[in-house]
Formats: C-alpha cells, structure tokens, sequence
C-alpha cells in the first residue's frame, strides 16, 4: 500500500518533457511514452524525491482548488501505478 | 489504392540505423539480406538534419541502431546533436566495441539510456548465436551503464535453442541490475527466415518460457520491467506492426532512405526517397512509398470487412511479401487469412526434436 510519508521520485529511465504537437506533458522512456493529463503532469512535476505523497496532494489541491480528500485516491491510484512500471520510484 | 497521411498519423519515434556494418553476425539479425546495397551514405551533417526535420514533425524518441550505431565515429556529436533537440535518444548497441571512457563520453554527451543484446545466458551458447565472442564483454559493458547512472535494457532473442533458459536469462538480467528486460522471440523474417528450421520454437517450449517470462514479471514489477514478445508464427493474429504503417515511425537506413519499417526497401514496386534528396517532412506526407498502406482503401478481405482492422492494420507488409510474394495481403500470420497454412506447416515442423541441430547461417555482406 502506498504510504503518504514516501517521497516519489522520477525513475532515471524516465523523463518529463512537454509535447509541443498536442502542448500537453508526456512521461518518455524506452521505445515509449506516456500522454498526461493535466493532473497527471502536475503530479510528477513534484515528483523530485524532495516532497511526500502527503505534500503532493496538498499541493495539487491548492493548484486545482480542490479538497485534499476528494485527490487522494485518484493520486494514490497514479503513484501506484507508476511505481509497479518502474516509472517512479519511492524514497522512504 | 493508396491514401494520404491523416491527422491520426504523428511521428513519435525516428529509428536511425547508422550502419549495416555489425561485428556480430546473428543469425536472426534483422537487418536486410543484400547489406552490401545499403553502404553508409550520410554524413554527421546529414544525420543531423534528419533529426532536426524529425523533431519538427513531433518525433520525441530517438533509437540509434544499426548494425552497430558504435562503428561511427561521430557517434557522439550525434548524440549531443539529439540532445540539443530533447530527443529521449536510446543507444541500441551489441556493445562491441566500447570501452568505458567513450560510454562516459556518451552519457556527457546527453545520451538517455543503452539497450545491451546478450544472445543467452552464458558464454558458449551467446557467442555461438552471435557467431563471435563477446559474451563477457557485454556483462562487463551492463556494469559500466550501470555505474555510470544510464537506464539499461536487456535484449534477449528468443527462438528454439535457448527458450529453455528463459529462467537462467532472466536471472542474469537481475544480477546485471537491467531496469527493463525484453524477452523478444525471434520474427522469421530477413536473415531468420533463412534460418527458419534451425529457430522456430514448438507450442509447448514457446508455452513454458512465456509462464516463466510472466511469473517474473509478477515478482520484478517495479524493479524490472519485463516484456515477452511472442513470435507472429504462434499469435493466430497479426501484430500491429510499427503501430501501422506510416503511423508513428521512420527508419532511415544507412545509405539514406526514409522507410516505415526494417524491411520496407525489400518490398519491390514501392519507391522509398532519400532524405539527401528529399525533405523528412515532405516523404512522411506526401511520398508514394509511405502512403501506400496508409488507411484501408489498399486492404484485401479479409482485413478489409475484419473489426480488428484498427487494431492491427493488417499485420506486417514483409511477412505478407516475403511468404506470399504479394505486400498487399493479408499477414498470413493471422489465423483468418487464406494462405495461413504456410504458417501452420512451419510451426508443425518445429513440434518434434532436432537431434542434430541444423545448420545456421551467419549474417554476411555479400550474402
């Protein structure tokens, strides 16, 4: 289970950069690439190993005024899957 | 009967074959038959324009390959060249010949990650498939990708001879520390077609190796990522290969040509130009070559009335030339074409033992 405290980290395979052809962020890494959502972009911007999960929703609900609670699972449910394809990695 | 690029149609990645010229001679190398017809043409200024027509047209992944992208000396002025375009810009390397300070040199340079094949799991059987020793000296270059802070994929070609050592391949990838690791069988085309009786697995060894492939991926999710490819000849339907022609790639071979695929210059009646004659822009849009399979008006039955037309555009042009003598028709990979016999003989062959394993044939300029 994810645990708030962690702080994700962009895994060395995997790079951030922003696709001028639709202007949205797309995650590369070998022979693929990931198309983002705004929520999705927002996420792995802070996603630098310096801030917790926990930080990163308060974050992201000030940015998309939105409750804390209301971002959590649909966050946590990001990370996760991120993590489980080496994408991400967790910094305890 | 061929269509126009649509909106649909966005180039992702450029897949830059820098030369032919290899030190390794696979028996399954995927590099056209008559290598000798396509000598390196392009110089470091060439390539470089070629990458920055790319990236004009949306390309964000660059592939280096070959051959052996190494051979070129002016590999590293075309890796910065990349870099300055924010190319995710991958090394895929036999790696010989390669010494420790020139992938230094590389990674400065702003390389993002390196691709290692590796033919088995030990020295005998890899050096045998790659017809020259190199073994050890992979393993030490992994470590070097390693140490260095590169991402590293592990490339391991599956056929008849080594499916059994899937475990022991795999082992080998964690010890090397592999961020990704691709189980990829072999595709019976261009050099392993001709090899075809020697490599074409049986139903229960392809069986075997995908459970052991899928219960690592279980257990290394989120360390490795492991992929296992399956070999068309055991899909029953076509892949989508390159994703659909025209539709996400360009390969420009060494002497210059912008393909949609490995193979595409093998196809005779289609024209593929030279990107020293002809803008990468201008070839991805209009020329006659990359819209000749574009879209459905060229497709036969049973694609042309099949719901899974979108999925698979109707498999790989090649297989369907290089079995069938005809680009135009349906992959005989797929279980609904006509001629998808050709297909079930091969695979019935491959059921009983060799007790004598055949003959290979290396890969060879000249061949």
């Amino acid at each position: 289970m994810t645990d708030l405290a962690q702080k994700p980290k962009l895994a060395s395979k995997a790079k951030l950069r922003l696709d001028a052809k639709t202007g949205k962020y797309i995650l590369l890494y070998p022979e693929k690439g990931l198309l983002l959502n705004a929520t999705g972009a927002a996420i792995l911007k802070l996603c630098t190993g310096e801030h917790t999960l926990e930080n990163i929703i308060a974050a992201l609900a000030s940015e998309f005024q939105s409750e804390p609670a209301a971002l959590e699972a649909e966050v946590l449910t990001f990370v996760q899957g991120l993590l489980d394809r080496g994408l991400l990695q967790a910094e305890p | 009967m061929s269509s126009e690029a649509s909106t649909d149609d966005r180039l992702y990645t450029l897949i830059a074959e820098l030369t032919y010229r290899c030190p390794l001679r696979c028996v399954y190398c995927s590099n056209p038959t008559d290598l000798a017809a396509h000598p390196d043409r392009l110089q470091t200024a060439d390539w470089l324009r070629v990458f920055r027509q790319a990236a004009e047209l949306g390309a964000l992944q660059l592939n280096l390959s070959g051959g052996e992208p190494l051979l070129r000396s002016d590999l590293e002025a075309l890796v910065a060249g990349a870099h300055e375009l924010d190319f995710y810009t991958n090394l895929i390397t036999s790696g010989v010949p390669l010494t420790r300070e020139r992938l230094t040199r590389l990674r400065d340079a702003g390389l993002s990650s390196v691709q290692v094949s590796i033919q088995d799991a030990e020295a005998t059987d890899s050096d045998r498939i790659a017809g020259r020793v190199s073994f050890e000296h992979k393993l030490e270059v992994a470590g070097w990708v390693k140490e260095l802070g590169l991402p590293l994929t592990v490339n391991m070609v599956l056929h008849r001879q080594n499916l059994s050592r899937t475990g022991a391949m795999i082992a080998l990838a964690e010890r090397l520390g592999a961020d990704r690791l691709e189980l990829a069988n072999t595709q019976y085309l261009a050099w392993a077609l001709l090899n075809r009786s020697a490599l074409l697995p049986s139903r229960a060894a392809l069986d075997e190796a995908r459970d052991v492939a899928r219960a690592a991926r279980e257990r290394l999710k989120g360390k490795i990522e492991v992929l296992f490819v399956l070999p068309d000849y055991y899909s029953d339907r076509p892949k989508a290969c390159m994703s659909g022609w025209g539709k996400r790639y360009v390969l420009v071979s060494p002497d210059g040509l912008a393909l949609p695929c490995h193979l595409a210059h093998t196809l005779p009646g289609l024209t593929f130009d030279n990107v020293q004659e002809r803008s990468l822009s201008d070839i991805w849009l209009n020329s006659s070559g990359f819209n000749a399979f574009r879209g459905e008006a060229w497709m036969p039955e049973p694609c042309a009335s099949c719901e899974r037309r979108t999925l698979d555009f109707g498999g790989c042009r090649c297989q369907a030339f290089h079995l069938l003598g005809d680009a135009a028709k349906t992959d005989p990979a797929c279980a609904l074409s006509p001629e998808h016999g050709l297909i079930q003989s091969a695979r019935a062959a491959a059921q009983t033992e060799q007790l004598i394993p055949l003959e290979l044939r290396y890969r060879k300029f000249g061949g």
